[in-house]
């Protein structure tokens, strides 16, 4: 095995269908073996596109991709042993269960008895013994979907991918199929390239997150320091819920920032992207950092107004009208200690400068 | 499940209930597909039904013979019959004489057997001059051919009021005199053979078709939008153009001395004086009824694999077959209920084609079509025709029942 940090490797990728639009900028990704990487980003964001390039179906238009240490540019689709996991499935239609799972085996020329024994392993992988008779229409989509994941794993490729697997599942089942897509991945340890615009699909599943727009990687890390560290206000407001003020640096040291927003109110920050004085910043705090009526004395202490309250059962959000932003929002915990939040009441609230980081403009 | 009769509201048992409702909208779904049904009736089933008729109608001379008839059936044809039947013959005869109608019976019983003509006529201007009494010896006097099996069988043989003589005719096979079923002379065995190029043409026809459609079709499902437009309107323009315009067209290229011709003389494939005949034979017909009935070759196999998900071919390729044997693992099996639609629809289409034949096929390249036309048209046997018609229509459902057999007539899908 080559360098097992890199086992793909998307160097300085481009691609442009029409040759006026770049869809994919200058991409750089490195997925270690046996990792879990999903790509996360809004529609028309490129991530199909980078999928397809790494299974073959489309060639970058710059760049070159590396499984294994080895460049695959010029590698045909259906020899680079990659596993794939379509969106709609793509089962076929004309064959029962046993002759779609038999399909990768048969074209490898692998033994019958060997085939057997590696469609019954995949099947029980996931729990659709039984069914080998059964054509694709006669199955739910649940099952269809299993089938799509036993199929792309049964001839042990080295890399599997999956684009938007569950998107046509129904909440409950998604969350289940998430659950043993993990479990799969946890106890065989195939590489794993992922794709959803599904925040929590990707949140709950994954080793790291790339999150896309725009063609590029905006970041690439762990699913709680995606959630907790993000490091430019795209991700800030795409992983999450964040509240943002708009303003500009006006003192700045190492881990800490003041910040005077277009109201005039001066908030503490803590300096993630922004490095001197005078530059435009987009300040993000998460909801769940901010306090109301805190005790202890916070860097960050403004009144605000109840504009909405919305019961969510096991917590209540709160939007106030806090420094000029109407668009503040508060998650707090329904305990039977609440305090006076009543429309049209002013509560103070309070959050540390650490939580709120000074990210660019947008 | 209780058995008890639920009620609806108003009391009455909700059978009941649920069909008072329904009336209306079936009264209304009755009366909108009313036109469509009497439309069907009577362009479609009436002479169809017409046609079949026809074909083993033979009641004409039945109802000029009556009595004849009516005194053979006693008759067991091993010996010549009694007096009776002659005396009945005479009866007829006279009666067909004062009306001046024997001429019909003339061609009908000439059909049954030759000689019959000049037996009937120098019958009739004797026939008055018969007297009371002993007729079987007065018809044998008047000619000895009254007195011979052949003749006197032929005329029992006429009697029925149905017979499927056309339908031998049809395959070349006749009744003999002794009313066995025998082939006709191998000089007049003339219908075997065109069934024979009709079946062979629509068999080539569909496969030439094939051949060509699939890609056409492939590349119409494939190609982006604004290149698969113009191909479409290329496919169907065939279809805004005259059925004969495009065979004279044809007629055009292909003739001895046209551009097909020029371009194989100049590729020296043959000399000047030696161009191959093109035209008025079996390769006309090929090549005008193919371009022809593309389209409808075309338009189902298209149809289907428009529905062919482009993830099926890269999920073939993807799970490590090579290009050949995804298409021919996943995609040709897919495109089936298509083929099948379409070589249905081309065979059944070319086994009863006309006009193309007509034209560019010569005495070679005439089909069944065109002996239908000519004995509809010429010799006026039109019981024949029908008969043929009739054959035609039997081979069609033939064709269809085989292939329901095969693929299952669910499969076809035209769109
Ligand atoms: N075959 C194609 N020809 C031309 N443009 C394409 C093609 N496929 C995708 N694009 C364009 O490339 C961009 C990225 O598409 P891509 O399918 O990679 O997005 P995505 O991130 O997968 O989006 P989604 O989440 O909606 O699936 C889009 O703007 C899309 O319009
Ligand atoms: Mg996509």
């Amino acid at each position: 095995m080559g360098n097992s940090d890199s086992f793909v490797k998307f160097d300085n990728i481009d691609k442009s269908y029409d040759g006026k639009v770049l869809v994919v900028k200058g991409l750089n990704l490195d997925i270690a073996e046996g990792e879990f990487v999903t790509m996360l980003g809004p529609s028309g964001s490129g991530k199909t596109t980078c999928l397809m390039m790494l299974a073959g179906f489309e060639t970058p238009t710059n760049g070159e991709i590396y499984l294994d240490s080895n460049p695959i540019s010029n590698i045909p689709p259906h020899k680079r042993g990659i596993g794939m996991v379509f969106q709609n499935y793509a089962l076929f239609p004309h064959m029962t269960v046993y002759e779609n799972l038999a399909f990768p085996l048969r074209v490898r020329k692998i033994p019958k008895d060997e085939a057997n024994k590696k469609i019954d392993k995949a099947l029980s992988m996931v729990s659709l013994q039984g069914f080998e008779s059964r054509m694709p229409m006669q199955l739910s989509g649940g099952q269809q979907q299993r089938v799509a994941v036993a199929r792309a794993l049964v001839f042990d490729p080295q890399v599997v991918l999956m684009d938007e697997p569950l998107g046509a599942l129904d909440k409950n089942l998604r969350e289940q199929m998430q659950y043993e897509i993990k479990h799969i991945h946890e106890s065989i340890g195939v590489t794993v390239v992922y794709v959803t615009h599904d925040q929590s699909e990707a949140l709950t599943m994954s080793n790291r997150i790339a999150v896309f727009n725009d063609g590029k990687v905006q970041q690439l890390s762990r699913p709680d320091q995606l959630y907790e560290e993000p490091v430019n206000s795209f991700v800030a407001e795409f992983i999450g819920e964040s509240n943002t003020f708009v303003g500009e640096v006006i003192e700045i040291t190492k881990d800490k920032c003041k910040v005077k927003l277009n109201t005039g109110a001066e908030i503490f920050a803590n300096p993630i992207t922004v490095k001197s004085k005078g530059e435009k910043t987009t300040v993000s705090l998460r909801p769940e950092r901010a306090l109301i009526n805190p005790s202890s004395k916070m860097e960050n202490n403004h009144k605000g107004k109840i504009e909405e309250v919305i019961y969510h059962g096991d917590h209540t959000r709160i939007r106030l009208d806090l420094l000029g932003n109407k668009q503040f929002i508060l998650k707090i915990p329904n305990s039977s200690s609440n305090m006076d939040i009543k429309l049209g009441n002013t509560i103070n609230v309070g959050w540390n400068s650490k939580d709120s980081r000074a990210l660019d403009s947008k | 499940m209780s058995t008890e009769k639920i009620l609806s509201s108003d009391g009455l048992p909700l059978e009941v209930s649920l069909r008072k409702a329904e009336r209306r909208n079936k009264i209304k779904a009755l009366l909108l597909v009313a036109p469509l049904f009497f439309f069907i009736l009577i362009i479609y089933v009436f002479p169809i039904g017409e046609m079949l008729f026809r074909s083993i109608d033979d009641r004409k001379i039945t109802g000029m013979l009556p009595k004849t008839f009516k005194t053979m059936e006693n008759w067991d044809a091993k010996e010549l019959p009694g007096e009776p039947v002659y005396a009945a013959l005479y009866e007829d005869l006279s009666y067909l004489k004062e009306t001046k109608t024997y001429g019909k019976i003339i061609a009908r019983l000439n059909y049954e057997k030759s000689g019959f003509s000049s037996l009937i006529k120098k019958t009739v201007r004797k026939i008055n001059k018969f007297e009371e009494g002993n007729y079987k010896e007065q018809f044998i006097e008047v000619h000895k051919k009254w007195g011979q099996m052949a003749y006197m069988g032929a005329l029992k043989r006429a009697a029925p009021k149905w017979t499927f003589a056309k339908y031998l005719k049809g395959v070349d096979l006749k009744y003999d005199p002794e009313g066995e079923i025998v082939q006709v002379p191998e000089d007049r065995r003339i219908h075997k053979i065109l069934w024979m190029r009709t079946l062979n043409v629509a068999l080539w026809v569909t496969i030439f078709c094939f051949v060509l459609a699939y890609p056409i079709a492939h590349l119409l499902a494939t190609l982006p939008m604004k290149y698969s437009n113009l191909l479409m309107i290329c496919v169907l323009l065939p279809f805004w153009t005259s059925l004969l315009v495009r065979t004279s067209s044809w007629m055009v290229l292909l003739q001895q001395q046209g551009p097909i011709n020029d371009l194989i003389v100049m590729l020296g494939i043959a000399s000047d004086d030696n161009r191959p005949e093109l035209m008025y034979n079996v390769i006309g017909t090929f090549v005008a009824m193919t371009q022809i009935l593309l389209p409808f070759m075309v338009l189902p196999i298209y149809s289907v694999m428009k529905t062919i998900s482009p993830s099926l071919m890269r999920a073939g390729k993807s799970l490590g077959g090579t290009p050949l044997v995804a298409f021919y693992k996943v995609y040709f099996p897919l495109t089936v209920p298509g083929i099948g639609a379409g070589c249905l629809l081309v065979f059944i289409l070319s086994i009863g084609y006309y006009i193309t034949p007509a034209l560019v096929g010569g005495a070679s390249g005439t089909l069944i079509s065109n002996t239908i036309a000519y004995h509809m048209k010429s010799s006026l046997d039109w019981a024949f025709a029908s008969a043929l018609g009739a054959m035609l229509l039997i081979g069609v459902l033939t064709v269809y029942w085989i292939y329901n057999k095969l693929v299952g007539i669910d499969n076809i899908k035209l769109g």
